[in-house]
């Protein structure tokens, strides 16, 4: 056990998982809320591109969308974001988990602006407030203290699917490093639960953390 | 902790019900026996890889590879018309247990033999003596061997012990590491990498496919030498002496050229130093 | 609310050409990263005829690939959906247990299996496991990894689901079962939990999206997957570019499929609902794993 942490980067992998997570969901809390915006805004075709974008990357793998990034993104497309290969990777990590998640985020904050009730909407538009304001200045703040439990367990998940990455950043990722670990050393119940305890530190507080602060933000009706 | 044991058992149980459930067809073949030739109505199991060109690939309900055709040939000597094998797919992970568990008789699978891996099976072989080398484009003239890597970027599979050799040797190779070699492949035909790297027999395999004809080449300099053993039940010296004449009268009449010919010559490839090889002595 | 209709006025003759001008705007921005995407594969050599014909013109790219990946996609999910459901009933009613000891075991196994990544399970289990284990024929060992990893995660989840929705039905529900004699455990099967597995309906199949995407993370255990097969069909053809574009627009269609298929659930369980319990909002939020 102690040549296991002596030998492999496990604190490294994990900080690996911090990075992508606390990058990402601010990449996919960005991307969801435009989404959202896109899909009740008035322009038909902004809508379809909305609707479209959830339903797509929504059903597609994560798996999929991981190892595009770096075969069709990088190599097809030519958008390589570092010269260095494992710094590019990591980025198209960041960017992938982004994009994947936004859908949800997206999902989520419909599931909030559903808890407005329709008078809120009406008020602003009689106020005459136009379809940008009365998104920015009365709904979505609703929305986003209406939907955090639900943004919460996108968290969750976000952090969670970090592992998917190890398609392509390999060892440096934790799920990586626990395959190379037991592919090296045999199986071992305490390394599994060194990196499943990893994991439930990170998600458990937030957890507990969003069902609270959902409980003491929610608009009072 | 311990809960979650219980937790386990019961679902790895309730797995084994439903595993066994869904086997259907290849129930119980008995208590192989291994060591004798005598054919017959008996088919004897061999495990290969599905998923290299050129070495061992399942294309519909057909196998080709080098792979194949030596397995076919040594099957053949120990008295197994070419109906009674049966295929089994061999993933790297999983090779030692196929063996000691007497899922398979024989591992024709790009199988290196290592004092590790003896421990706990054994080898017939070396078959055939593959190296580590790189895969570049065919208009490409400006890679020679891993030295000249240097700002190149190079694909591997994640964990490859030939990436990591090259890494050692030249820091300023820039990796990519992909799940597959196919995958480095497209990349590869795409311009998205330089080379590829891994046993020229892999590479070469890749570079005999019709469809890359004339688009790849394997560079020529090995950096390593990897003995491929034919892998067997762990001290089945009768089987492994069996196995070992079958390589040299293969090596003898020409047909272990004529494998190597037919599944990896088409680009250019031809076997590095030290083939064909003498196999081992059984012990 | 049905945000389309509150959420802007009617547009007038302005607001109305501005749309016309957004849209064509839009609509060509589209059509330029759809022709740069073109382009670019093309000159990536990755629109060559052998790489894309034979998806049409040989049976065996669905024969031997395709369709049995499928196929082992299908039977990891169903497998998986079981006896996630089993676990999810069993560790859902003893959350809800009266005795403290079962809930607290319960508890910690569902919590647990919830924050556990499921790839990091099915490389354990696998290479730590079920690889090397001598009882089980090893052409299983991944469908054996997957399987238990996604039946522990789902079956968590599930639980959770069982609980909120047991919790949701009104207390006279309990109280009238209580009051005929049933005792608690005859309560919670016979009365509680019948409805809340109806309640639970529409989540349920929204889970069997996210399981059906999930078996694609076999492909790290070698498990035969669509995602697995689409690799070694693009080993075998040289077209591994097209086959993983195929794979995901038939990962896209199925999970459209279904996730269309839980909201006609979840409408026709409303409109003839009885039963008190609203299907949660946790499941809709259990999605992106």
């Amino acid at each position: 056990m102690g040549d296991i942490l002596r030998n492999y980067d496990i604190l490294g992998a994990f900080w690996v998982t911090i990075q992508l997570s606390v990058l990402s969901a601010v990449g996919a809390l960005v991307i969801g809320t435009v989404i959202a915006v896109l899909r009740v805004s008035p322009v038909g075709i902004l809508r379809t591109i909305g609707s479209l974008y959830v339903n797509l990357i929504r059903n597609t793998p994560l798996t999929l969308l991981m190892a595009f990034s770096i075969l069709g993104m990088t190599f097809i497309l030519g958008l390589q974001l570092d010269e260095q290969a494992t710094r590019n990777a990591y980025w198209w990590a960041v960017i992938m988990l982004a994009v994947y998640h936004a859908a949800f985020v997206c999902e989520a904050l419909r599931s909030g602006v559903n808890t407005i009730p329709a008078g809120q909407a009406e008020a602003a538009r009689s106020i005459g407030l136009t379809f940008a304001q009365s998104m920015r200045e009365v709904l979505l703040p609703q929305a986003f203290r209406g939907s955090i439990a639900p943004l919460g367990s996108v968290l969750i998940a976000l952090i969670k699917n970090t592992t998917v990455a190890a398609v392509i950043l390999g060892t440096a990722e934790s799920a990586g490093l626990l395959a190379e670990i037991t592919e090296n050393e045999g199986a071992s119940l305490p390394t599994f639960f060194i990196f499943a305890l990893g994991f439930v530190i990170l998600t458990l507080p937030i957890g507990i953390a969003t069902t609270n602060l959902s409980r003491r933000l929610s608009v009072k009706r | 902790m311990k809960t979650n044991r219980i937790g386990l058992v019961a679902a790895a149980a309730v797995l084994a019900l439903t595993a066994s459930a869904c086997g259907s067809d290849d129930g119980g073949s008995g208590g192989g026996d291994t060591g004798g030739g005598n054919g017959g109505g008996d088919s004897i199991k061999i495990g290969i890889k599905f998923d290299q060109p050129g070495l061992g690939l399942k294309q519909g309900n057909d196998y080709t590879g080098m792979d194949v055709d030596m397995a076919k040939y040594v099957a053949g000597e120990l008295g197994y018309e070419e109906d009674a094998i049966e295929w089994v797919q061999a993933p790297s992970a999983q090779r030692e247990n196929l063996i000691s568990t007497g899922q398979v008789q024989l591992i024709f699978a790009t199988y290196s033999i290592t004092d590790e891996r003896k421990e706990k099976v054994s080898f017939a072989g070396p078959y055939f003596v593959a190296g580590q080398d790189l895969l570049v484009r065919a208009d490409d003239s400006s890679i020679t061997g891993p030295d000249t890597l240097d700002g190149k970027k190079l694909c591997s599979v994640t964990g490859s012990t030939s990436a990591q050799k090259v890494k050692d040797q030249v820091p300023g190779v820039n990796l990519q590491e992909f799940g597959t070699y196919s995958e480095c492949v497209a990349a590869l035909v795409s311009n998205g990498v330089d080379a590829l790297t891994t046993d020229d027999t892999i590479l070469a395999g890749y570079a005999s496919q019709p469809q890359y004809e004339g688009k790849l080449k394997v560079v020529g300099q090995t950096f390593s030498e990897e003995r491929y053993g034919v892998g067997l039940k762990k001290d089945d010296t009768e089987l492994c002496q069996q196995v070992t004449d079958a390589i040299n009268k293969m090596i003898e009449d020409g047909s272990w050229q004529k494998a190597v010919d037919d599944n990896l010559g088409k680009a250019g490839y031809t076997p590095g130093a030290g083939n064909p090889p003498t196999p081992d002595a059984c012990s | 609310m049905s945000a389309e209709t509150v959420l802007f006025d009617a547009p007038g003759p302005k607001a109305r050409l501005r749309h016309r001008i957004l849209t064509g705007v839009g609509a060509l921005l589209v059509l330029l990263a759809l022709w740069v995407v073109y382009r670019k594969m093309d000159s990536a050599n990755q629109l060559q005829g052998f790489m894309w014909e034979p998806f049409v013109t040989d049976k065996a790219v669905w024969t031997a690939y395709l369709l049995p990946g499928l196929w082992e996609t299908a039977k990891a999910a169903a497998a998986s959906v079981v006896l996630a459901g089993a676990f999810g009933i069993i560790f859902g009613m003893g959350r809800l247990s009266p005795f403290r000891s079962v809930r607290w075991v319960s508890s910690v196994v569902v919590e647990f299996f919830r924050s556990v990544p499921v790839l990091l399970m099915m490389v354990f289990f696998f290479f730590g496991y079920f690889a090397t284990a001598s009882w089980l024929p090893n052409q299983y060992a991944p469908f054996a990894a997957v399987v238990l990893a996604l039946t522990l995660y789902n079956g968590s989840v599930i639980a959770e689901l069982v609980r909120s929705g047991v919790h949701s039905l009104p207390k006279g529900q309990s109280e009238a079962g209580m009051s005929i004699g049933l005792t608690d455990f005859q309560t919670l099967r016979i009365v509680q939990l019948p409805q809340a597995l109806r309640a639970m309906l529409p989540a349920l199949v929204g889970q069997l999206v996210v399981v059906l995407k999930d078996t694609a993370l076999g492909t790290v255990v070698l498990y035969p997957e669509l995602l697995t097969s689409a690799k070694t069909l693009g080993s075998a053809y040289a077209n591994t570019v097209p086959a993983y574009l195929v794979a995901a627009f038939l990962f896209i269609v199925i999970n459209y499929l279904l996730t269309r298929l839980a909201s006609y659930v979840e409408g026709f369980m409303q409109r003839k609902k009885r039963s008190a319990g609203t299907p949660m909002a946790a499941a809709s939020a259990a999605g992106p794993a």
